[in-house]
């Protein structure tokens, strides 16, 4: 199986021995790379964290005007979008090649979608003036300051999310052209593996994200 | 030309790396030059303070970021720790070289900051003066350090995962040499902390363009936590500095005794336990910034910590050396340095690392000798160690031992002359970051200055004579030193795919029982 492949699908790269050893190295490696994001979000999470326990009563106040429904609405696209990816891995694990694309393109509408629903809100923080800046103003709390910095890590953290997922509709394009071409087999479907945990781990971070900024607080609103 | 800009083959690319921040080493030491030189004179006539603010800053940052994080990993570790382990190459060579061109773009970005007007705000960028009163570039650099950190986590991301996948066989972890140990470290460190600073630094440029105030005070934000982020990664950064530095001297205090490094697991050990350790300590930089006494005390105590694997270290080296067949070559001079000023540094860092000294002495010179202590006479001296140790096997040809020699004595002798006399300075209440001064210091600046220009020649030497080599030089043979490690079995230069045969290994690291014997071949 190594060697036969190489030539036309670029399965083996020089610096390896074997198919098994350049997978491994290229899992460990995307593994490497989500342990540096999770330490990238962390910073931001840490100062969430610290600035939700100077100011739990305005984070509350402030999560209540949060749409909780377009929210819940975006996770729930999230997670299918997840499971198109897997059954997206699977298929190229077995090779079915038609299977693959009709998947990733499946992730791809859905990620899509997210980034629709996502843009919608932010357009509604602009018209409520939640937006930080010289014309923010938030009714139901004493001073506008923290509430001004619980919409700046809204938008931090929402916007670092949202590249991340604008990174990710580019990989899933490139990987249905890639399909398409017949770059993978059974035998050499790493790239759709690595993007699967990619994929995977923006996910996780919505995850995170939702309840810390929508739900803090329900019952105020 | 393009052969080189294209190239995947990590040799290639750490030459790269090499002539990248051997040009900000000499513009980071430009900005040295002129802060050495307005502290001559008391009122300090030269600049302003302006200019002065952005010397020390421009110093710093070129320093910190574009020469001393990049410095041994990025060319040595680069060129040798897949040689050491027995690889064709690292696991993802296009990773390494984007890594190159993202340390290029950012130090561009960072140099056009400075030529279009400069950043005044020190290298650690304390907010709230960087996001909201600098009128400085302070934006372009710290695009400029982000994109320069992403060259540094896949650089650190690369050499893990080559580690991990990429040994020959027989190369079992503890039969690596201890260079490629600490290098592992190194790149644990550079994995874990970068992302903090890159954040931190998304954070301080989101403040300054679209305004929003996260650490601003006047909405109820606090600025002290930007110092805990950033200091979160550049305090482990300080061991990103070091670390690849006592890989350089196990390596070097080995081959120049004849024997196997002293308690092997010991000093692998301590690397490791050096990079755990040095993300526990960063609230030693915050003991007079409303930090709780309480916390001041958990991190003071903390801090002691790192001394122990630093000690290991230390005196693993010397009984190296004990009953060791020692040859005065250029590398183990610099190694020999390297252990002294690196102990003066390590030891002065208790001083400060003790609460109640450290109040003293916080922002003083005593700081500024402390960390110069580490950064150069530590980092520095085990980088042209190995910068000589190696330099035939990256070349091919032989450097004139006679003038490396004295480079190493030149340098020694400045290096002390300029960073002594700022101890003093600092224990008598000489501030940092001030360009006048009251005129009873002015003695002990006109010595460090002078120190500084012996300093300057002892480093324009290696440079004249290394380039000079490049031509006249003897050639190397494939094993010069007579030394144990896999670099040393292939040729001077190495080939495209670094050895003829895929070498098996069966022996320990430093087994210098099996090499004494054999004959040292030309090739």
């Amino acid at each position: 199986m190594a060697s036969d492949a190489h030539g036309e699908t670029l399965a083996l790269r020089e610096q390896f021995d074997s198919e098994e050893q350049q997978k491994d190295a290229s899992t460990l490696g995307m593994w490497i790379f989500l342990i540096t994001e999770i330490m990238f979000f962390g910073g931001m999470f840490l100062a969430y964290s610290v600035y939700r326990n100077f100011y739990p009563h305005v984070f509350a106040v402030a999560s209540s005007s949060m749409n909780a429904i377009i929210g819940a609405t975006n996770t729930g696209v999230l997670l299918c979008s997840s499971f198109t990816m897997v059954m997206a891995v699977r298929a190229a694990q077995l090779g079915q090649r038609k299977i693959i694309i009709l998947f990733l393109v499946l992730t791809l509408i859905l990620g899509i979608a997210f980034l629709g629903l996502k843009a919608y809100e932010w357009n509604v923080k602009f018209e409520e003036h939640h937006v930080p800046g010289p014309a923010f103003h938030l009714d139901g709390v004493d001073t506008q300051g923290p509430a001004q910095i619980f919409f700046s890590m809204y938008f931090a953290m929402t916007g670092l999310h949202a590249l991340h997922m604008v990174v990710g509709v580019g990989i899933l394009t490139w990987l249905i052209i890639a399909t398409y071409k017949g770059r993978f087999t059974a035998g050499y479907m790493t790239p759709v593996d690595i993007a699967g945990l990619y994929w995977h781990f923006v996910d996780i971070i919505w995850i995170f994200l939702f309840p810390l900024l929508y739900l803090i607080d329900r019952h105020l609103g | 030309m393009k052969s080189w800009l294209l190239t995947k083959d990590h040799k290639r690319i750490a030459v790269l790396y090499l002539a990248t921040v051997t040009l900000f080493f000499f513009l980071g030491g430009a900005f040295a030059t002129l802060i050495r030189v307005e502290l001559l004179t008391p009122q300090g006539g030269l600049v302003s303070s302006e200019t002065y603010n952005k010397l020390f800053t421009m110093h710093g940052v070129t320093m910190v970021f574009f020469f001393l994080i990049p410095s041994i990993p990025a060319t040595l570790g680069n060129f040798f720790l897949p040689l050491m382990i027995g690889a064709r190459d690292l696991a993802f060579p296009r990773i390494n070289l984007l890594s190159w061109y993202l340390l290029v773009i950012g130090g561009l970005l960072a140099l056009f900051a400075m030529l279009a007007g400069g950043v005044d705000t020190g290298w650690t960028f304390y907010t709230p003066y960087s996001t909201t009163y600098s009128n400085s570039w302070v934006i372009a650099t710290a695009l400029g350090i982000f994109v320069a950190g992403f060259s540094s986590i896949l650089t650190g991301l690369n050499f893990i995962v080559t580690v991990h996948r990429m040994r020959a066989p027989g190369m079992t972890w503890f039969r690596m040499p201890l260079f490629v140990w600490s290098m592992y470290a190194t790149s644990l460190i550079q994995v874990l902390g970068t992302p903090v600073l890159a954040v931190t630094l998304v954070l301080v440029f989101c403040e300054r363009v679209f305004h929003i105030g996260i650490f601003d005070p006047a909405l109820g934000g606090d600025p002290v936590l930007f110092q805990h982020l950033f200091w979160f990664y550049s305090h482990p950064a300080v061991y990103i500095m070091v670390l690849p530095g006592m890989g350089v001297i196990s390596e070097v205090i080995s081959v120049f005794s004849r024997k196997s490094v002293f308690g092997y697991a010991f000093v692998a050990f301590s690397s490791v336990a050096i990079a755990v350790l040095g993300f526990l300590v960063w609230g030693h930089h915050l003991f007079v910034s409303t930090q709780s006494v309480y916390a001041g005390m958990v991190f003071s105590f903390l801090s002691y910590f790192v001394a122990i694997p630093s000690a290991i270290k230390v005196f693993n080296w010397t009984a190296t050396l004990y009953k060791g067949s020692i040859s005065f070559a250029t590398p183990m001079l610099y190694a020999f340095g390297f252990i002294g000023l690196f102990t003066i540094g390590g030891l002065t860092g208790l001083f400060v690392a003790s609460l109640g000294i450290d109040v003293h002495v916080t922002d003083t010179y005593f700081v500024i000798a402390h960390f110069h202590y580490i950064m150069v006479g530590g980092t520095i001296m085990a980088y042209m160690a190995g910068m000589h140790y190696w330099w035939p096997k990256m070349t091919g040809r032989m450097y004139p031992e006679g003038w490396a020699k004295l480079s190493a004595l030149v340098i020694f002798l400045g290096f002390n002359l300029t960073f002594f006399p700022q101890f003093i300075l600092g224990y008598l209440g000489m501030p940092r970051r001030y360009h006048v001064y009251p005129d009873e210091f002015q003695v002990l600046h006109v010595l460090s200055t002078a120190g500084a220009s012996v300093l300057a020649v002892g480093y324009l030497m290696p440079m004249i004579y290394f380039i000079w080599s490049l031509r006249y030089g003897a050639l190397a043979p494939a094993n010069p030193w007579g030394a144990t490690g896999l670099e040393w079995k292939t040729a001077s230069p190495p080939p495209v795919h670094n050895f003829d045969e895929a070498p098996v290994v069966t022996h320990e690291a430093y087994d210098y029982s099996t090499v004494m014997g054999e004959v040292i071949e030309v090739g």
